[in-house]
């Protein structure tokens, strides 16, 4: 997973409020059992004149310049909704999204972000959309820059907003942590745990 | 210090408190299906990891094979066989319990967990798959995730999980007659929006809530993520106690009387305090059905299709108004007058016995109408089994509904099943979201007594109309 610290790039907007992950990465393009080759099928709905097709759809914004090169998604509130596919974050990395600017997520795709390398950004609606319509005016000169440290992000008129994120969350995209390798650092509290609760709760225990 | 009974289960199986809200959480079950469970599989495999206890981990085929008579490996779904068989390998190679294809404990995830014991009260239960919620209909404390969290789950046996706050969501009042759980969680999306629930674990409260039967409560947990909710529970009760006993992976005649003594205590505290509480009166509730493409667009059946002009919130504006023109639905229009191209019962949301039981006395007698399309897929080869020994399977094709095997099926493309160029279908599932149930596809959410009530008249329908 790509590590992350900061960021400067082109963000693309995509205003709409309860993007669902079959928006994202709809089921027919989830076709094989990896995390890799995904990118193709991204928001293929919107992006492909036909379903299951490949001819690009000029009026969505990923198929324009300079958006094609967007490292940044802004979008409305909570995106990410529904099915907890992690293929929708696959297939966002695979393409090249770092960051997203929202001011709310799905649950699960908030944490499957953060285990992949995506950092995701909460911050007021209002602020979005004036990030949003500073954007476009220049997309390609008007960048957004995200610092992962200082939990910032500046808009392209300099105006600099705080983000909240968990402790652990932050580390594990500052530092690409392994996540069972950090738990089991703690093994011998989860096998003292668990024969503790073995007397407890007997019958949750089944025959191996 | 009086506790809610989300932080009773929390309590039970937290090991550590990692600071900033953020704990590791003791995970009692695991359950994966093909399409996301493979992957996890497989990668931790790659990882050379082990799973903790695999006697613990559960899997089943439901997201890629298709519900066709006669099915094999060979899914319709273009390559979908690979799924099937990575995930049968990888399942036997890792000691798991498997649920195959050809097994008649087969199943959707979230209809078989509960049928065979192995969603409990008290427990913890994950899945790689959002609707996982739906567990907390037996009072377990269970939540969707994503696959690299469950290769942590089956590695460690625990999560690293931000503690959610807490909700109560009561339903006062008694439901009137023809009203359903589907009804109930759909009317408080509606009225509560798609993110209402954002960071919250939910407890169901309220007399329409004891009253529901199990599968019911089942139906209104597994909606709790349309509602953004991390997840929801019903604390467990005689009727739960009654429902699991006797199921394979519950506890045996030994250990009954201690697991019942310790559920029983799994209850919220009279003081104990929410975060958040919200009321519904169930007077309020009608037939809801979903009219946009977000289950918070939703409505009772006897409204007319609203007006984006009158919604202030120009996001929620927007998305209304680009859900009408995906719809092809102009607003002002009475719901009833909308025909259908077709109607299906299934899904982990309303595809148990009780449902199958409900849409034939509907059914009984009468025909679908003509030129609709109508399906049904019993949630598990059980379900199906008990169903054909009804009778019901009878009813069901005699009226002109097709009756399938097992699986997720026509709910989003499951076994590349799905219905055809923008066709209007009324749907007993939980999403209606673009493109989910087949190409430009338009969905409305309904209880199955709803879709059974519109199948017959070939446009949305009050149930409560029908003689």
């Amino acid at each position: 997973m790509k590590l992350f610290t900061q960021l400067t790039a082109i963000a693309a907007p995509i205003m709409r409020i309860n993007i669902d992950t079959d928006v994202i990465i709809p089921s027919r393009e989830m076709k094989r059992v990896s995390k890799e080759g995904l990118s193709d099928g991204m928001f293929a709905n919107w992006r492909y004149t036909k379903p299951g097709g490949r001819d690009e759809d000029p009026d969505f914004i990923l198929n324009q310049e300079p958006y094609r090169r967007a490292q940044i998604l802004l979008s409305g509130d909570n995106f990410g909704c529904g099915s907890s596919r992690e293929h929708a974050v696959w297939a966002l990395a695979e393409w090249g999204i770092r960051a997203i600017i929202t001011p709310g997520f799905g649950d699960i795709f908030y944490g499957n972000c953060v285990l992949n390398g995506i950092l995701p950004v909460v911050l007021d609606a209002d602020i979005v959309e004036k990030l949003a319509a500073q954007v476009e005016v220049d997309p390609a000169n008007n960048q957004i820059v995200v610092n992962l440290e200082g939990c910032s992000v500046t808009g392209p008129d300099g105006s600099e907003y705080n983000f909240e994120i968990a402790p652990a969350d932050q580390e594990m995209l500052l530092k690409g942590l392994d996540g069972i390798a950090v738990t089991m650092r703690r093994d011998d509290q989860i096998i003292a745990f668990q024969a503790a609760d073995q007397n407890a709760r007997p019958w949750i225990y089944l025959e191996s | 210090m009086p506790h809610t009974v989300i932080e009773k289960i929390w309590d039970e199986h937290q090991i550590a408190d990692l600071g900033d809200g953020t704990c590791l959480l003791y995970i009692d079950r695991i359950f994966l299906h093909e399409r996301t469970g493979s992957v996890a599989l497989k990668s931790l495999e790659a990882a050379g990891r082990k799973i903790r206890n695999p006697e613990q981990v559960f899997c089943t085929m439901d997201h890629i094979v298709d519900t066709l008579p006669g099915r094999n490996d060979n899914t319709t779904m273009p390559g979908g066989t690979a799924f099937i068989q990575t995930t049968r390998q990888a399942a036997n190679d890792a000691g798991i319990n498997l649920f195959d294809l050809g097994d008649t404990r087969q199943g959707i995830v979230h209809v078989i967990s509960p049928e065979q014991g192995i969603a409990l009260p008290g427990v913890t239960l994950v899945c790689p798959d959002s609707h996982t919620g739906t567990l907390g209909g037996l009072g377990a404390l269970a939540w969707g995730i994503g696959s690299t969290a469950a290769e942590h789950a089956m590695a460690t046996k625990t999560l690293v999980v931000k503690k959610p706050k807490t909700m109560r969501v009561t339903f006062s009042g008694k439901l009137a007659n023809g009203i359903t759980a589907k009804d109930m969680i759909l009317k408080l999306i509606g009225e509560h929006t798609a993110s209402g629930g954002v960071g919250y674990a939910i407890e169901f409260a309220g007399e329409a809530v004891r009253e529901l039967p199990i599968e019911a409560r089942l139906t209104l947990c597994n909606m709790t993520v349309e509602f953004g909710a991390w997840g929801g529970l019903v604390a467990a009760d005689e009727k739960t106690f009654k429902y699991v006993k006797g199921r394979p992976y519950a506890p045996n005649n030994e250990q009954w009387d201690a697991a019942i003594n310790y559920w029983k205590t799994l209850t919220t505290d009279a003081d104990a305090v929410f975060d958040k509480e919200i009321n519904i009166d169930c007077q309020t509730i009608a037939p809801q059905v979903s009219w946009g493409t977000s289950p918070m667009h939703e409505t009772g059946i006897d409204q007319i299709v609203p007006d984006p002009a009158q919604e202030k919130d120009p996001g929620k504006r927007v998305a209304m108004e680009k859900a009408l023109e995906y719809m092809a639905l102009e607003p002002g229009m009475p719901l009833t007058d909308i025909a259908i191209d077709a109607a299906f019962i299934g899904s982990c949301t309303n595809s148990r016995l009780s449902d199958l039981r409900a849409v034939a006395n509907i059914l009984k007698g009468k025909k679908v109408a003509e030129g609709v399309k109508a399906i049904c897929v019993p949630g598990s080869g059980l379900v199906k089994q008990a169903a054909e020994k009804e009778g019901i399977d009878k009813i069901f094709l005699d009226a002109g509904f097709e009756w399938r095997e097992s699986g997720c099926s026509m709910c989003f493309y499951a076994g590349g099943e799905s219905f055809g160029f923008e066709e209007r279908v009324v749907s007993s599932t939980n999403r209606n979201f673009e493109n989910r149930q087949g190409p430009k596809t338009r969905t409305h959410l309904a209880s199955p007594t709803t879709v059974a009530a519109s199948a017959i008249t070939g446009h949305l329908t009050d149930v409560r109309s029908l003689d």
